[in-house]
């Protein structure tokens, strides 16, 4: 496996002025990290992979890396990677968004590329929170917990994105969190492998915001708290709903083959062409 | 298609739609909405026949998204919409704006504001595609008075994209967009096709924002093997976000600079009978039909009048009207707005010729005669 300083040397941006912005502790470097090591396994060309994000702090993901990077809007990186990948279907195209990026403002984004099963795979930072505006509850904020616009407790229920995702039609769902790092490397892989869109959720931590409003320790406490948490599909299957109440299902969730959008485009191309060709006159 | 133009009988909308092939226009994102719609539709079957791609998206958020990142795969793109879709694109506007991305908006405009009047004409959003998304950015806006223009205009739009590396906007008024006309179209090999140019340096010494003598960067596609970074943020000439003044300066006065640079080939401007003309009618769109059989009229009747046809409306060719000033007694501006236009010529004119606006916003169009009335009253 590629040391730490070989997938610096590898796959930072030399030209880019660091330091980068995230907060000690944060666990979005951690899955960044993770990300790189899934590429550097599978031997991917640098040229060959766009990587779309939206805003918030896992946004600001791209912009360290040597790939083709693309920082758009918040909510609309899966758009704008759809329109990049139906222009250019040879290129791997990984996005990174947050909790709010892609379930609040890119909702509707989501559920359409879930349905469409174009092959982007689309890794979901879920800190339960606006990281980057200051921490306010995000559509993932847990039931009663606190944020800094709900500080006597949400009264909303969260999404379970894993479900979402699954009923809007991903053909591909894994789920993992930052503490579990070699799951999350071999779920990526797997994703970015799979033909059709494939989703990544993982389960991280804002010690900034979530978890200091939430009394919920440092970084290494909310660690601790998804190792507890997390368990994995193959034991949870055995298990009795009212076991798995607190836990996380981790593991790969669903993976199915559909046709893939681009590659049907293809076939649209062809029979228009063909259409075009038998047509009397039809050169137009 | 063959070598010598014909003609043929087709609608602005499918002029625009033609234009968008002739131009090199491979992709195309959008969701539908009058009276826009025919253009999506007939590049939804034209597109894959030639090769390219079309997509229905979500909403007009993801259209104007899905056509930056096709733009940004290296394919000339292009969407088409109407009031309530171009107000949801204003965002993504400002990202290209920011990020120097080619693209195409159609927006045939319908009465508004909201919902307003969908099938019904109006130029309500001349300043919407001036100012409409947020912060200072600078913006090229072509607005076609007949259905053959509906398609050069819309090939000149790509082409000015892909020169600037910046959004254009067509704006279409219904009856240009609806109206059928008898047309004669150049064949394909006559039309002009710009590309954007690629940068040929090596990968390493490529900077993605740094201005060349044009004051506009070569651009290169995502996987061409320049691997660069693009954001929304204001960014360096790397395209690194910065908070640096100088080069936060250096961005943003550099989206003026190259349209400045360009101004005059982006100003295209028709004058009708104005050599002698005392009296100036200004218009646009569809109010070019009616002020031009006015123009007939008060010829007949004795009354040196002329018309300054706007083909672009942003920049706004101000030379245009400063040409004209001095032997100009009269200016009669009228729109199907309450005077979007009119607030443009008030300013370039500062006090030398009696300026009238003459506007509509009822979903009728203003009548060759209201005008021929309002011009008798000016230069009575
Ligand atoms: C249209 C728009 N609305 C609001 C914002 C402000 N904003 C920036 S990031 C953000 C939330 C980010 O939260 P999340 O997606 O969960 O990512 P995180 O920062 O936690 O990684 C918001 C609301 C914005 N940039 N654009
Ligand atoms: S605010 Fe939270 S999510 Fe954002 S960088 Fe800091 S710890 Fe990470």
């Amino acid at each position: 496996m590629i040391s730490n300083s070989q997938l610096v040397n590898k796959y930072f941006r030399h030209n880019k002025k660091f330091p980068h912005i995230w907060c000690p502790g944060c666990g979005i470097g951690t899955i960044l990290g993770n990300m790189l090591r899934a590429i550097d396994a599978l031997a991917l060309d640098k040229n060959d992979i766009a990587f779309v994000s939206g805003i918030g702090c896992t946004g600001r993901a791209p912009v360290y890396v040597d790939f083709n990077t693309l920082h758009t809007t918040h909510g609309r990186a899966l758009p704008f990677a759809t329109g990049l990948k139906l222009a250019r279907p040879e290129l791997k195209v990984l996005v990174a968004t947050g909790d709010g990026d892609a379930t609040a403002i890119g909702g509707n984004h989501l559920i359409h590329a879930c349905r469409r099963n174009i092959d982007i795979t689309t890794i979901i930072f879920n800190n339960y929170i606006y990281g980057m505006t200051g921490g306010q509850y995000s559509p993932t904020t847990p039931h009663g917990d606190k944020a800094s616009t709900c500080k006597l407790g949400n009264i909303e229920r969260p999404f379970n994105i894993s479900q979402l995702v699954e009923a809007a039609g991903a053909t591909f769902v894994g789920r993992t969190t930052s503490y579990h790092t070699l799951q999350l490397q071999n779920i990526i892989k797997k994703a970015i492998l799979h033909k059709g869109f494939s989703v990544v959720e993982v389960i991280t931590h804002c010690p900034t915001t979530y978890g200091r409003i939430n009394k919920k320790g440092n970084a290494v406490d909310m660690l601790k708290w998804q190792k507890e948490v997390a368990i994995d599909k193959s034991r949870a299957d055995k298990m009795e709903p009212k076991e798995l109440e607190g836990k996380i299902v981790t593991g790969i969730l669903i993976e199915k083959q559909l046709p893939e959008f681009c590659e049907q485009y293809d076939n649209i191309i062809e029979a228009a062409q063909n259409l075009k060709n038998s047509k009397p006159g039809g050169s137009k | 298609m063959n070598k010598k133009s014909s003609y043929q009988l087709m609608q602005g909308n499918e002029a625009a739609a033609e234009g968008a092939l002739a131009a090199g226009v491979s992709f195309f994102a959008g969701y539908p909405i009058t009276p826009s719609t025919e253009i999506a539709e007939i590049l939804a079957d034209r597109l894959p026949a030639n090769g390219g791609k079309f997509i229905q998206m979500e909403d007009e958020i993801g259209s104007i998204a899905a056509i930056i990142g096709a733009s940004i795969g290296g394919c000339k793109a292009l969407t088409a919409t109407s009031g309530p879709g171009f107000s949801l694109m204003q965002e993504n506007l400002g990202f290209a704006c920011l990020a120097e991305i080619p693209l195409v908006i159609v927006n045939v405009m319908r009465g508004g504001p909201s919902t307003g009047m969908p099938t019904s004409p109006s130029q309500g959003d001349v300043m919407q595609a001036r100012w409409g998304t947020h912060g200072d950015h600078p913006i090229i806006v072509l607005t076609p008075s007949s259905v053959e223009e509906a398609f050069h205009y819309t090939v000149k739009a790509v082409n000015f994209a892909e020169k600037y590396r910046n959004p254009v906007i067509v704006l279409m008024d219904e009856v240009i967009g609806h109206m059928r006309a008898r047309v004669s179209l150049p064949p394909e090999s006559m039309v002009e096709r710009v590309n954007r140019v690629q940068p040929n340096m090596p990968p390493e010494w490529y900077l993605p924002y740094e201005r060349s003598a044009t004051g506009v960067a070569p651009m290169a596609s995502f996987g061409d093997g320049y691997r660069y970074h693009v954001t929304g943020l204001v960014h360096d000439a790397k395209g690194f976000p910065t908070a640096n003044p100088n080069e936060s300066r250096d961005n943003i006065r550099g989206l003026f600079t190259k349209i400045e640079r360009g101004f005059r080939e982006l100003c295209i401007v028709d004058y009708e009978q104005m050599d002698d003309a005392e009296h100036a009618i200004v218009a646009y769109g569809c109010m070019v039909l009616s002020a031009r059989s006015a123009l007939e009229q008060l010829r007949s009747s004795g009354r040196k009048v002329g018309l300054i046809k706007l083909g672009t409306l942003w920049p706004f060719p101000r030379f245009a009207l400063e040409h004209y000033l001095p032997q100009l007694k009269t200016i009669l501006v009228p729109e199907l707005n309450m005077g979007q236009i009119y607030r443009e010529v008030l300013r370039v004119n500062a006090g030398k010729a009696v300026i009238e606006k003459l506007n509509r916003v009822n979903g009728t169009i203003i009548t060759p005669n209201e005008i021929v009335k309002t011009v008798k009253g000016m230069t009575r």
